[in-house]
């Protein structure tokens, strides 16, 4: 080696390609070993690194809330009254106990219910990204893949869609599944309601990405063939084609996670989502949002922040790795 | 010399990559004299494209010029800034890519683009200016040229749009054409157009032409002198019948007698071992030789010999050994 | 013994008309482009039969239809006495196209990315449900690469390496025919070398027969047994490799050999071709090729040739001798 090339301490340490084989077209290796320098990136991107780790804290905090939380704000029992609208970082006029982000009306730490509250927003995000990327990337494949008029009434639907705001999608199945679930189990069916608003809302992105990559890896010989090798049109697209269009996949589901839980937030907000008894970062806002005026500024201020920062560092990651796995855009 | 138009002595290209610098050009040098055509040739990767992309002065980072000069004319360009450059682009060198639609704009009428280049190079009016580009045009093979300039480059087929990246590229009278690969995306009867039009044009107005190609045969029809490239060094330069019928250099002969009408049907091919090295692992020593069939101890420890524009022809410490 | 393949009266039209409301709406009539029009010829057992000719020619159409990956418009294939299209027996077509493999130009874009190179060299086997244990690196080592390979992913490989890989892969399904869709296009002439030289010795090993694509004359000069010329769909020549080089007899195949760059050809002027290719929607009336035909009279321009058995080969012109 020579010198020039000593001081890469960042060099990517699983690359079996880098060393191994020759080749002639480094130019193409080079997009491949996208995967080896995932890492070598990440650590150049300050922004990368500050969201994920903002992320990753928002999200650990929320699964590890039953750890971490000073109290359990769904429990009755441990809650006082006497507490209510204590402010942040001072002794309760009354009981003497100190909460960092102050207590809402009921006395609730608004500290632990911001934990609480980030799992469910954080539970129906994820849930709603998952319902919509099955959805959306099976839609995608068979529009890509099969074509014709199949292809052409999936997108169709698509573009319909898309000509709705994605809210107002999400509010209409909304407002229908809530005409057709009994009233006891509204709250209970409310949450699963949400994710299934939402993840329809937001199947349309997949779809089209996904049936775009389609429609260019089966023009490509290898696609070509495994048909000439007897595969299926399902074994294609679930063995050949799937693995090869999840990159993009990957984008979009980060990127749709932060749409789907400031979409929660909306809907909980406007008071169609998340029921007070399992209030989520939105319903909070929403409860908070009324004592605004009164001075209690905490109670809105929080749940605000947080919901912020953890939309804008999902949304941040999803933007990096679209460079990162686009080297067109570098 | 008096008549050289390009001399380029000991020219290095680097790129700054995570896996090191890399070197796509190391200690290039070569010389294309008046009205001469020069044919560089070299396997996918072996840096003919930066060498001719290093003399327009169109290097993309991060790759730069790190060492060695470029002359154009007797004046030294490779220290231009950008702005004086452009004008010697325009002006004094023309170029011809592999796709002709990289050089054209798909908005404008090819007639404005033309008129457009020279007014900015030479010192003549517009209406002067647009017979020239109908004279042009017709000089390349355009029928009907004094309507087709009112056309845009879609409306062309893939040949002509070539011919009318040539007549661009010729129309502020440079002294230096770079052509790379400009018939490799042609069928072989519009290649031998676009190939005599070439030689025509550089014949008629002593243009000196940098031709950057793959195919052996063109190189032999086409061009004066040949360079041959090996992982971004020069391996063997020299007059075109004598590389091609004498080549000294193990590679050039491994490379001679792997084309298929050396072996005069139904024979084997004649096949060099392997491929060429990436620039990432490129091994010590001599660059060929993990492939070389007479590599010897001093070709694994020490470089080739550097070729300099005027010595020898092979770069290779034991050139010629293996015998024609 | 008959021919392995034969082909008769093949036709293939691809519909190339705009989206139909644009068609409406701008009274444009239907554009049909015919790929291949009335294409016959045969393949000899265990011989390389070469097609030429230009871009846009129909050679890769013609291809994917003997390998059964395009329907055709008109016309039959028989492979083995067998035709697909009016074969009652499912069984005799499948077993059929097994023994039809496919290489493909690109290299880079002939094998999955995400798969190991061991799984896509057994894909004919196990996409079939067959078993394949140690096939992949049997094959590997008579492709010239190591077996040990099975393990690598394809972006570890070269572009010839990558290309015995292809091989490697159709040999899995133990081919009778295999169509070589330019296989070394995309390669350096010192790594073409050694994939012509492994195609060579395979066809040897295994009595195979290629169907030979390329627009290279210099590599068909090479490989081929039997040379066919199409233009524009048809075809207009076919003749043994040597009576086909020594004498081409139709003046579009005399046009290629002359304008393809010789590698001794110092100097050469050449008088270059006149035109291009016509438009493959409207296709010159009778003879295809007549605009561009030094020496074409007033039929040419009327009456369509049909192949004609002229010397030791078929052409299709009235002129030729
Ligand atoms: N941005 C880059 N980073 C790293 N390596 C690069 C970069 N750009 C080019 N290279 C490498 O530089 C070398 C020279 O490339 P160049 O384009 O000059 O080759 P070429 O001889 O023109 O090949 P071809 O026949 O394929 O056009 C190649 O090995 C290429 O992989
Ligand atoms: N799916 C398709 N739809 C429409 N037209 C097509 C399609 N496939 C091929 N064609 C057309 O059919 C003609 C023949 O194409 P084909 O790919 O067989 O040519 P080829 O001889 O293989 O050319 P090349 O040397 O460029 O590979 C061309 O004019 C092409 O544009
Ligand atoms: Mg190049
Ligand atoms: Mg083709």
């Amino acid at each position: 080696m020579s010198q020039e090339t000593k001081g890469q301490n960042h060099q990517p340490a699983t690359s079996p390609g880098e060393t191994s084989q020759a080749g002639n077209r480094l130019t193409r290796a080079w997009s491949r070993a996208a995967g080896s320098d995932f890492i070598w990136s990440f650590k150049r991107s300050p922004v990368a690194v500050v969201s994920f780790l903002v992320a990753l804290g928002l999200v650990l905090g929320a699964v590890l809330a039953p750890l971490f939380a000073p109290h359990n704000p769904f429990d009755p029992a441990t809650l006082n009254l006497m507490n209510g609208f204590s402010s942040p970082m001072q002794p309760n006029a009354f009981t003497g106990e100190v909460f960092w982000l102050g207590t809402d009306d009921q006395g609730r730490d608004v500290f632990s219910t911001i934990l609480y509250g980030m799992r469910i927003s954080l539970f129906v995000g994820f849930a709603a990204v998952a319902f919509a990327m099955v959805l959306g990337v099976t839609l995608g494949l068979i529009a890509g893949y099969v074509g014709g008029w199949i292809g052409a009434v999936i997108m169709r639907i698509a573009d319909v869609q898309l000509t709705f705001p994605g809210i107002l999608v999400a509010m209409l199945i909304f407002g229908i599944a809530k005409g057709f679930t009994p009233l006891e189990q509204r709250d209970e069916m409310a949450i699963w309601v949400l994710i299934i608003a939402i993840g329809l809302s937001e199947w349309v992105q997949f779809a089209r990405v996904v049936r775009g990559a389609t429609m260019v890896e089966k023009g490509k010989e290898y696609v070509q063939a495994a048909r000439l090798n007897g595969r299926g049109a399902g074994g294609i697209m679930i063995r050949h084609i799937l693995p090869n269009v999840l990159g993009p996949v990957l984008v979009i589901a980060t990127i749709s996670l932060a749409l789907a839980i400031i979409a929660e937030a909306t809907l909980s907000f406007l008071g169609v989502g998340a029921p007070p008894t399992q209030p989520s970062l939105g319903t909070l806002i929403r409860i908070g949002q009324g004592y605004l005026f009164s001075g209690e500024w905490w109670i809105l201020l929080f749940p605000s922040v947080t919901l912020l920062a953890l939309a804008l560092s999902v949304n941040l990651l999803g933007d990096w790795l679209r460079d990162v796995l686009n080297p067109r855009l570098r | 010399m008096t008549d050289t138009v390009l001399k380029v002595v000991n020219l290095t290209v680097k790129i700054p990559t995570r896996q090191g610098v890399l070197r796509p050009v190391d200690k290039l040098s070569l010389e294309i004299a008046k009205g001469k055509i020069l044919g560089v040739v070299g396997e996918s990767g072996a840096g003919k494209s930066m060498t001719g992309n290093a003399v327009i002065g169109l290097l993309d980072p991060p790759a730069h010029i790190s060492g060695g000069e470029i002359w154009l004319n007797g004046k030294r360009i490779d220290t231009l800034t950008r702005e004086p450059m452009r004008a010697v682009r325009g002006k004094q060198i023309g170029m011809v890519f592999q796709d002709p639609l990289t050089s054209l704009n798909p908005l404008l009428p090819i007639g404005d683009q033309l008129t457009e280049t020279m007014l900015e190079h030479l010192d003549i009016s517009a209406s002067e200016a647009e017979k020239r580009a109908i004279a042009a045009l017709e000089e390349v093979g355009i029928p009907g040229a004094a309507e087709r300039i009112k056309s845009y480059p879609h409306e062309f087929s893939g040949g002509m749009r070539q011919r009318v990246v040539i007549a661009l590229a010729l129309c502020a009278e440079p002294s230096l054409v770079v052509a790379d690969e400009p018939t490799t995306a042609l069928d072989v009867s519009v290649q031998a157009q676009i190939i005599a039009l070439l030689k025509r044009l550089c014949a008629e107005r002593g243009t000196a032409i940098m031709l950057i190609t793959h195919d052996m045969g063109v190189i032999a029809e086409t061009a004066d002198d040949v360079a041959v490239m090996y992982a971004g060094r020069m391996a063997e330069l020299g007059p075109v019948r004598d590389v091609l019928t004498r080549p000294t250099h193990p590679y050039t002969q491994g490379l001679m007698a792997s084309t298929p009408l050396a072996a005069k049907g139904g024979k084997r091919l004649n096949q060099i071992p392997g491929a060429m090295p990436r620039l990432t692992e490129l091994p010590a020593g001599c660059a060929f030789h993990p492939r070389c069939p007479i590599a010897k101890d001093k070709c694994r420890a020490d470089p080739a010999p550097t070729l300099g524009a005027g010595d020898g022809r092979a770069a290779c410490w034991f050139a010629g050994e293996a015998g024609p | 013994m008959s021919d392995l393949v034969e082909v008769k009266n093949l036709v293939r039209d691809f519909d190339v008309s705009a989206p139909w409301l644009n068609r409406v709406l701008e009274r444009k009539p239907k554009a049909i482009l015919q790929a291949v029009s009335n294409v016959s010829f045969n393949i000899a057992r265990n011989s390389v039969y070469a097609l030429v000719g230009e871009s846009g020619s129909g050679k890769s159409t013609i291809g994917k239809i003997i390998v059964g990956l395009l329907p055709p418009t008109a016309g039959t294939i028989k492979i083995d006495g067998i035709d697909p299209a009016h074969e009652p027996d499912k069984a005799k077509i499948a077993a059929m196209q097994v023994g039809i493999q496919m290489i493909f130009q690109d290299p880079y874009a002939s094998l999955n990315p995400r798969w190991k190179v061991g799984d896509i060299i057994a894909e004919p086997v196990t996409a079939r449900g067959g078993k394949a244990d140690g096939l992949a690196q049997k094959l590997l080592e008579q492709v010239g690469l190591s077996g040990a390979d099975v393990n690598k992913y394809p972006h570890e490989f070269s572009g010839g390496q990558r290309q015995r890989i292809c091989i490697a892969r159709a040999l899995a399904a133990e081919p009778k025919l295999i169509v070589c869709d330019e296989p070394t296009s995309a390669l350096d002439v010192s790594v073409q070398a050694q994939v012509l030289n492994l195609m060579s010795d395979l066809r040897e090993e295994f009595g195979l027969t290629y169907l030979f694509i390329s627009h290279d004359l210099t590599i068909v000069q090479h490989m081929a047994d039997t040379v066919g010329v199409l233009y524009l769909g048809r075809l207009i020549e076919e003749a043994p490799r040597e009576a086909l080089f020594a004498d081409p007899k139709h003046p579009y195949t005399k046009m290629l050999l002359e304008a393809a760059p010789k590698l001794d050809g110092f100097g050469r002027e050449v008088e270059p071709p006149k035109g291009e290719i016509p438009d493959p929607i409207h296709p010159p009336t009778g003879c295809a090729y007549h605009p561009r035909c030094p020496i074409a009279v007033d039929r040419c321009t009327k009456e369509r040739p049909e192949m004609e058995q002229k010397g030791k080969g078929r052409v299709a012109c009235f002129l030729a001798v």
